[in-house]
């Protein structure tokens, strides 16, 4: 069972604070869809107002085609994994798992069988007797995740579920939620901060922030073609590098000046990017399309390092280009030294360039 | 450091053994009191240990003119009391810990307000009123009393139980089917009845024990402690030991009865985020 859900001006204010602001959503059947952004973006709010956890001051939230604006939490059929697991500590890691099933007076040995079912499915059934003191951290969020989906909900919400687990597990539960959608298929929300974990998980991205969804895209595009400089800078480690550039025609060619520096970009930008001569825009280029020669000159561009730090598998360089401080991730074996002048070449096809006011990605990058 | 920790460990050790001494020992020398003979209680010298267990001080006691029926009024009151107290203090505690509402803190204040009126100061008015109600000599009356005094603490502690259960797991319960008031009463609730028996135990205390304001609002109907009073001055000293004793008595059996509830928080779980 999946359902769609529908978001139409849903609007969410605490006192003066406006935590979601008209938000429009659509999530399609069997979806997994991630809701990403920083602290205090509206992320978390969104989601308890589609589990009726909080009432929207405005708007409509539609499940399955059915109006739920005014239903309380039990009649939406919904199910949903706390941040803090919320497992019942008076309860036995069974009664957790069947407590949605009794609740709906389900017959007890339907019951029995759900629960093992799905114990089993989450790696849990040794431990169906204890309590969740007796559980670590990692148990707890499974029989958290057990007692969502016996339920069979129409809708998975899920609220930072891995953020208080330690590194390790995390990887490991994170690939697990993965496998977990892929053969209950229920349409899934998902809640984090966290954007290894929403390329990792999501479908699709809808990035937060300010209580509005600033981008809704598949995890490439999200990574590859950011709406604005929010998200380049919110998602990749490191961030997406920024530069200040400002436009220059000579000739045909269209150029971008960094500095004193020119660099060049794709022809087919320079119809569109020639309207903008003389002003100033930002470039975009993430760590891994730069380029380092141990040399200058030429075309690449000046650089001094600051710091290289070895990876393991990549080597990140710090550098200094004009006032601007750059990251870029090269080879490990590379062997750099503090204060060498460095020279960087951009991929072109990788080069993004921004509006230095409102801070928009330009659109002539097509796809 | 080790020294320094021994140390530190062994002056606790000592507080604690003093304290305990200091709070025991009349309750001790009282119990053995009222199970030494007659006679002996009057003996010079007197011996602490008595040199036969004797029940016939505290038969006495018992049979003594108006000390059972006081000590049925005395229960009845307690449980009234109880009754009326969780009745309405769980609820407000709960809303003071859950909701946000406009005056919440003005409300807070307000409960510990009505503690500024000593009984002493209110017990002439409300015998007043409660002649003209009816309610003068019944144990109504002092139980509805005895609840004015424990409601305001029985609200904050209660208050203090429903902020330690995270409102996640009632988010949780109502998520998987449950509304407000289900899950209130399968998830909270339960895992609030260890502080709510603290409560009830304080509440049982404070009516058991409370003395006057029962001596002023009964003439018949009377409370064991105000019996107790009231007969004091014209008893002999073996009664007043064995009254003594008695009126400790269930203080202490209910807080052992109720001292498992006290400890047993759920392995920790519950205050965990």
């Amino acid at each position: 069972m999946a359902a769609k859900i529908q978001l139409l001006n849903v609007r969410k204010e605490f006192g003066k604070v406006v935590a979601v602001k008209d938000m429009n959503l659509t999530m399609n059947e069997a979806e997994f869809l991630v809701l990403l952004g920083p602290s205090g973006c509206g992320k978390t709010t969104t989601l308890r107002c589609i589990a009726g956890l909080e009432r929207v001051n405005k708007g409509q939230i539609s499940i399955g085609g059915r109006d739920v604006t005014n239903l309380p939490p039990a009649q939406r059929g919904i199910a949903m994994v706390f941040q803090s697991y919320a497992v019942f500590p008076h309860m036995t890691v069974e009664q957790n798992i069947g407590f949605g099933l009794r609740m709906q007076h389900v017959h007890k040995a339907e019951i029995q069988k759900g629960v093992r079912e799905v114990a089993e499915l989450l790696q849990i059934d040794e431990l169906l007797a204890r309590y969740p003191a007796q559980l670590s951290g990692g148990q707890r969020q499974r029989v958290a995740v057990a007692r969502a989906i016996v339920m069979s909900p129409e809708v998975l919400l899920m609220d930072e579920p891995l953020s208080n687990l330690d590194a390790l597990l995390r990887l490991q539960m994170r690939a697990e939620l993965k496998r977990l959608h892929r053969e209950i298929g229920t349409t899934t929300v998902y809640v984090t901060h966290d954007q290894i974990e929403a390329l990792s998980l999501g479908d699709r991205i809808a990035v937060m922030h300010g209580g509005k969804i600033v981008q809704l895209d598949n995890p490439r595009r999200v990574y590859d073609q950011p709406a604005n400089r929010f998200v380049g800078g919110f998602i990749g480690t490191p961030p997406m590098n920024f530069l200040r550039a400002t436009v220059n025609v000579e000739g045909e060619e269209v150029l971008l000046a960094v500095g004193e520096f020119m660099i060049a970009v794709l022809e087919t930008w320079g119809p569109q990017l020639k309207k903008l001569t003389g002003q100033i825009v930002i470039l975009g280029i993430r760590a891994e399309n730069i380029a380092v020669h141990a040399e200058p000159g030429g075309e690449r561009l000046p650089a001094e390092v600051i710091v290289s730090e070895h990876l393991g598998s990549r080597q990140l360089l710090t550098v200094q280009v004009g006032e601007d401080i750059l990251k870029v991730s090269t080879n490990p074996d590379l062997v750099m030294q503090p204060e060498q002048t460095i020279g960087l070449t951009f991929t072109k096809r990788k080069l993004r360039v921004f509006d230095e006011k409102t801070g928009s990605i330009l659109s002539f990058h097509g796809e | 450091m080790n020294y320094r920790r021994l140390q530190h460990q062994t002056l606790l050790y000592m507080a604690a053994v003093v304290i305990a001494l200091w709070v025991l020992m009349p309750i001790v020398l009282i119990a053995l009191a009222s199970f030494t003979p007659k006679q002996e209680i009057y003996a010079w010298p007197k011996s602490i240990i008595p040199s036969h267990f004797s029940v016939e001080t505290m038969k006495y006691f018992l049979n003594s003119y108006g000390v059972l029926s006081s000590l049925l009024n005395s229960v009845l009151v307690a449980v009234i009391t109880l009754g009326i107290t969780l009745l309405v203090g769980a609820p407000a505690g709960y809303a003071v810990a859950r909701f946000i509402f406009r005056g919440r803190q003005v409300y807070r204040m307000g409960i510990l307000m009505t503690r500024m009126f000593p009984t002493a100061l209110l017990a002439i008015p409300l015998a007043v009123t409660f002649i003209k109600w009816g309610l003068y000599d019944t144990l109504i009356g002092v139980a509805l009393l005895h609840s004015a005094i424990a409601m305001p603490f029985a609200v904050l502690i209660i208050t203090g139980i429903f902020v330690s259960v995270p409102k996640d797991l009632e988010e949780a319960a109502m998520t998987m089917g449950c509304s407000r008031l289900g899950a209130f009463a399968r998830v909270a609730l339960p895992l609030a009845l260890p502080g709510l028996a603290a409560a009830a135990m304080f509440t049982f205390v404070i009516s058991w024990n409370e003395v006057f304001g029962a001596t002023i609002l009964t003439v018949q109907h009377r409370t064991l402690p105000a019996q107790i009073l009231s007969t004091l001055s014209a008893s002999p000293l073996y009664f007043r030991f064995a009254g003594g004793f008695f009126m400790v008595l269930p203080t202490l059996v209910f807080m052992f009865l109720i001292r498992r509830y006290l400890f047993q928080m759920w392995g920790g779980a519950t205050t965990e985020k």
